[in-house]
Order: structure tokens, then C-alpha cells, then sequence
């Protein structure tokens, strides 16, 4: 990579124009040899990656046995699978559910967490280590222990099979991840915007609601994507806790295929639409994915 | 509402109040109070949402498993007839049973859990770290790549899963149509056990490399690039810019990712479940599938659950105490 090697025949040519092609290369460019190993690199891995979403994609466009029959899916292409999807089966009103749960559980949870990271950020109170902490250990509760105390309360709580039961769950797994990115997404704005904001007379709250928030758009926009993610893809939870009326998607598909009926051409269709929100979502996000991540992480 | 209830010292400089002779118990309560209040009630919501439906949970699961609850003699209601629980006190019978291997289960699912977390944080790592400085240079096409490289991530997991099993298939599946292509021989990925183990770490991988991917990436773009061209003066070669300047500078985020991603593979109950479902030996249940099994399949033994779920916790904090503590004494 030795930057002098590589004058090459341009270096003979007198002309100002090749002149500076010949200069000598700095760090970042490369031989073209390089070039063709990195895209070749990339591509492979980008084919990896996306190949599995593509390939539900494709079966899902043919008709409801082509799983089994790959090859016959070009001839018949169709959208029969999604019809029966919207028009015969209950998918609508899980989707519903689904985006109440994710919508409200995306809200509250970054609102509750953002409130709670920006806390820890800039105050000292007694309790603001261990609650960093706390946030750590709670990730490393293996669901299976708490699926069945968590049932019992909710039952007496009356929150079984309702809305706000399941919301509350669903914060509880991603609040603490969220707290912690956003605390140390927090860490990095300079607290002089804190003070300039006292200064004008704003409340601790008021500085946080109208100086840090805007701020701290694309911290906030990985915890959010984070926190729909959660709800919108959670399994083991939802299929315990709602009943059939309010189940939500990733629970209510696995009735395609039960152990009577396995309609594979049907989940490849409900798939397609699940993904449809959450990468419409990421893509709304993906910009500041990056950024917010290693801010937050960073800092732990 | 305004009078300085916030302090606010730098970290670290902690501009404590001079030291008043011991006030009461109760002025101290209520000083403490009056300077704390703010920050207690904006931590309030996480704190009592964590306390009712994490902490309250645990602690009634340690309880249960000290007990011998399961199935049979919980309190349960039978139409309109109410029958209590009959269950009652057995200590640490359960924790003996577990850690003395006498229910035969415990160390071979531990040790296969060890393998698949280790192979999966590794790999993954591995595959991120190089994704990530694949992309962190100047390549066109960056941002597809990108948006390409992060699509497992934005996929809800099950729904990966269900297309792997797809691909999986030893019938049908076109993974098996792919690789003899490349020369290699077809298995059958989701029958025996040695291929279904292949096959969880596989997908697992696949879900689990575009978080690393992004949080490495933005790490190596807070290595300033004066260290690199620093580097490049004093004439190392690019193996030792990526010993002594990318792996320094990666440490932070790299200390982060692992321990938050080995905890998560721990926990990791989604991938082998959904992907296997219930055709398996029981060889690949790491201890959280084997748990949630004891706890809701045949006859439900809630006890048995429970107290593998405390062991898990209980390994997993060990794991992160340790972690931290040889992190900080590396850096000091």
C-alpha cells in the first residue's frame, strides 16, 4: 500500500493534465485490483444478506405450493397468495393490533426512556449508578423465568388480553437498552446547552423537552426503531398473553402453519407484509442509525 | 419549581457540599429530597414500569423455585370450582438437583450454550468488524451496500427464521440446491443434530452481524484519521495500523457490543426455537429453550423453570461482574 510504488507510465508523460494523475496516491484510493476485491467483497456479503428476504419475496409471488416447486414460480406469477392473506384470514385485524402495540410501545417506551437516560445524564442523585446497572442485569432476565410469574400478575391486574398489558411488557424489554443508549447519546451534547437554557429560565424539564430532545433526533430515532422492532417482531410473549381477538402478527401468523395445516404459500405473503412496515421504519431511521448507535454505546 | 434542586458537577470533579455536622435522620431525608426530587421524577416511569413487571416477576420466580410447584398442584380454578395451591417449601432441593448434575440435563445444555454463545459473539464479531471496514472507506455504491448489509436487522427475527427454514429444507429447500453448486455436499440441515446446530448458528449469525456492523462502523469513524496518516509516517505496514490504531481505538464500542451481544445470545431463545420448533433430540436447547420447556410442555414444572431461569441470571451476572472489572483493569 506503500504510496511511491505506483507512479507507473503516467509519471512519464510531461503534460500538467497527467501530472496530476501521477501524484502519488494518498491513503483511502487503491489499485484497481483492490477496488475489484472489495466490491466483489461487498457484493457477496450484500447477496447473503439479502438473499433470504428475497427469496420469501419470490416464493411468495407464486402460487400457494410453490415452495415446494421453486422452479415453477416465474410461470405462474401471481398475487393470489396476498389476496387470500387480506381477503380470507384474520391478518387485517392482527396488523391492527399490531400497530397499536408497536406505535404505543415505541412512544412510551422512548419517551419514558429518554426521560429517565437524560436523568442519569446530567444529575446526580443518590441511586443514579445502580440504576445503570439495573439497566444491564435486566437485560440478562431469561424470559422463560419470568413468562410465568409475569402471567399471574397481569391476570391480577386484569391486564391479560388487553392493549396496555402488552405495551407495558414490551417496554419493560426495550426501556432498559434505550435508557442506556440514550444516557450516553446524552453524554455527548455539551452541557453549556443545559445552562444556557437554565439561564433563560427554562426548568430542568423545559431544557430537556426543548433544547436536548431536538438535539438528540438521531439518538431518539435508534431507540425508536429499536423499540418498534421489539414490538413488532416479539413471539413468545404475545402468543401467551392475547387471546385470539388481539393477537398480534407474529403470534396470529403461526396459524398458518399449525401442525394440521401448513399454508406456507399464505406465510410467505403475511411475511412480506410484516416486513413492509419495519423496513419502511428502518428506512426512515437508517440515516442516523450510525451515529446514534456509537454515541450511545460508546459511553456505557 | 426553579430553586437549584438540579446539581450539576462535571463527572468526575463531584462539587460536593462541605459536611455539616450529622443532621437528623429525617432533615437528611428530606434535604435529600429537596435537592433529588427532579431527577427521581424523571426516572420515575422506568423505574416503577422495571419494578412491577421485572422485579416483582423474579422475585415470585425465585420463590417458586424454592418450592415444587408445577402443574399439577398450583391453584388453578375448574370451571367454577376454586382449588388452592398445594405446593409447598423444598429450599435449595431444586438448585442441588441442577448444580449437582443429578437431573442429568443441566451441564451438556451449559456446555452447548458456552459453544453457541462463544461461536456466535465471535463470528459475528468477526464478520462485523470486517463489513465494517469494508464500508468505512471511500467505495461507490456505500449507502446500498449499506442499506443491504442491515436488511437482516430491519427484519422482524421470525420472519428471517421462517425464510431460513425455507431454504433449510432438506426437500425443497434451496440452500442445499446452492451449496451443491459450490461443490459441496447436501445435508439434511434441520434433521440430525450436529446440522441443526450449524444451521441455529448460522441464521443466529445472520440476524446478529448488522447490529455489530453498524456499531463497529461508527466507532471506526471516531478514530481520527491524523493516528492513521501518523501511523503511515512513521512507515507501519496496514497489519500494524489495524493492531495499533483500529483495535485501540475500537476498544470502547468493542467492550460494549460483546458483553451486550454475549448476554443477548445467551438469552437467545427465538432463533432456536422458531427455526427448529419441536423436531429436535433436545441436543441443540441452549438453557433458556430448555428451560421454557420444562415450564410449558407435557406436564408444566414451574419450579424446575424457574430455577434454571435464577442459574442463567446468576451465570450471566457473574459473566458481566468479571467482564467489567478485567476491562477496568486493562485500561488502568
Amino acid at each position: 500500500m506503500s504510496a511511491t510504488t505506483h507512479s507507473g507510465p503516467a509519471a512519464s508523460t510531461a503534460t500538467p493534465l497527467s501530472a496530476a494523475a501521477a501524484t502519488p496516491r494518498g491513503r483511502g484510493e487503491r489499485s484497481r485490483g483492490a477496488s475489484i476485491a472489495l466490491h466483489a467483497a461487498l457484493i457477496t456479503a450484500s447477496a447473503i444478506a439479502v438473499f433470504p428476504v428475497l427469496w420469501i419475496l419470490f416464493i411468495s409471488l407464486g402460487p400457494s405450493t410453490s415452495w415446494q416447486q421453486p422452479h415453477e414460480v416465474l410461470r405462474h406469477l401471481g398475487l393470489g397468495n396476498y389476496r387470500f392473506v387480506l381477503m380470507h384470514t384474520s391478518f387485517p385485524k392482527w396488523f391492527l393490533n399490531s400497530v397499536i402495540v408497536a406505535g404505543a410501545t415505541t412512544v412510551l417506551g422512548v419517551l419514558i426512556s429518554a426521560s429517565a437516560g437524560y436523568a442519569i445524564s446530567r444529575m446526580r442523585f443518590p441511586g443514579h449508578k445502580s440504576l445503570m446497572w439495573t439497566f444491564l442485569i435486566t437485560q440478562m432476565f431469561p424470559m422463560a423465568v419470568l413468562i410465568v410469574p409475569l402471567y399471574n400478575l397481569l391476570a391480577q391486574l386484569n391486564l391479560i388480553d388487553s392493549y396496555l398489558g402488552l405495551i407495558l411488557v414490551y417496554c419493560t424489554i426495550a426501556v432498559p437498552f434505550c435508557a442506556w443508549m440514550l444516557k450516553g447519546y446524552f453524554d455527548t451534547i455539551p452541557r453549556d446547552i443545559d445552562e444556557a437554557g437554565r439561564v433563560d429560565g427554562l426548568t430542568p424539564f423545559g431544557t430537556f423537552w426543548r433544547l436536548i430532545v431536538p438535539l438528540a433526533r438521531p439518538g431518539l430515532a435508534v431507540t425508536a426503531f429499536y423499540s418498534f422492532l421489539t414490538a413488532w417482531g416479539e413471539v413468545a410473549y404475545a402468543a401467551q398473553f392475547m387471546g385470539s381477538d388481539h393477537s398480534t402478527l407474529a403470534a396470529g401468523i403461526r396459524t398458518f402453519a399449525s401442525d394440521q395445516r401448513a399454508d406456507w404459500g399464505s406465510m410467505t405473503a403475511a411475511s412480506v407484509l410484516i416486513a413492509i412496515p419495519a423496513t419502511v421504519v428502518f428506512l426512515l431511521v437508517q440515516r442516523h442509525l450510525v451515529t446514534g448507535l456509537t454515541a450511545g454505546g460508546t459511553k456505557g | 419549581m426553579t430553586t437549584a434542586t438540579v446539581d450539576e458537577p462535571a463527572p468526575g470533579t463531584a462539587a460536593r457540599p462541605p459536611r455539616e455536622p450529622r443532621p437528623g435522620l429525617m432533615t437528611s431525608i428530606r434535604r435529600s429530597w429537596d435537592r433529588h426530587w427532579y431527577a427521581w421524577a424523571m426516572v420515575a416511569p422506568v423505574v416503577i414500569v422495571l419494578a412491577v413487571l421485572v422485579f416483582y416477576p423474579l422475585g415470585y420466580g425465585t420463590y417458586l423455585s424454592l418450592t415444587n410447584a408445577n402443574e399439577t398442584n398450583v391453584a388453578k380454578d375448574i370451571g367454577p370450582v376454586h382449588i388452592g395451591a398445594t405446593y409447598h417449601w423444598v429450599g435449595l432441593h431444586n438448585y442441588w438437583q441442577v448444580l449437582s448434575g443429578k437431573d442429568g440435563d443441566f451441564y451438556p445444555r451449559f456446555e452447548w450454550t458456552v459453544v453457541w454463545t462463544v461461536a456466535c459473539v465471535a463470528v459475528t464479531y468477526a464478520i462485523g468488524l470486517a463489513m465494517a471496514m469494508l464500508l468505512n472507506r471511500k467505495v461507490r455504491f456505500r449507502l446500498f451496500y449499506r442499506l443491504c448489509l442491515i436488511l437482516p436487522w430491519a427484519v422482524p427475527a421470525f420472519i428471517g427464521v421462517f425464510a431460513w427454514r425455507l431454504m433449510l429444507n432438506s426437500q425443497y429447500g434451496v440452500f442445499n440446491d446452492i451449496i451443491t453448486s459450490f461443490g459441496l455436499p447436501a445435508q439434511d440441515w434441520l434433521g440430525t443434530p450436529l446440522s441443526q446446530k450449524i444451521a441455529v448458528i448460522m441464521v443466529n449469525i445472520w440476524v446478529g452481524v448488522p447490529f455489530m456492523m453498524v456499531a463497529l462502523l461508527g466507532g471506526l469513524q471516531s478514530i481520527p484519521g491524523e493516528l492513521y496518516e501518523a501511523a503511515e509516517m512513521d512507515g507501519a505496514t496496514p497489519l500494524q495500523r489495524f493492531t495499533n490504531v483500529t483495535v485501540p481505538g475500537l476498544r470502547p464500542v468493542t467492550s460494549t457490543v460483546v458483553l451486550l451481544s454475549t448476554v443477548w445470545t445467551f438469552n437467545m431463545f427465538a432463533i432456536i426455537y422458531l427455526l427448529l420448533g419441536n423436531n429436535t433430540t433436545g441436543d441443540t436447547d441452549i438453557l433458556v429453550t430448555y428451560a421454557y420447556e420444562k415450564a410449558f410442555t407435557g406436564v408444566s414444572d414451574y419450579s424446575a423453570a424457574a430455577t434454571y431461569g435464577i442459574v442463567i441470571l446468576l451465570i450471566l451476572v457473574a459473566f458481566s461482574t468479571f467482564y467489567r472489572r478485567q476491562l477496568k483493569s486493562e485500561q488502568a
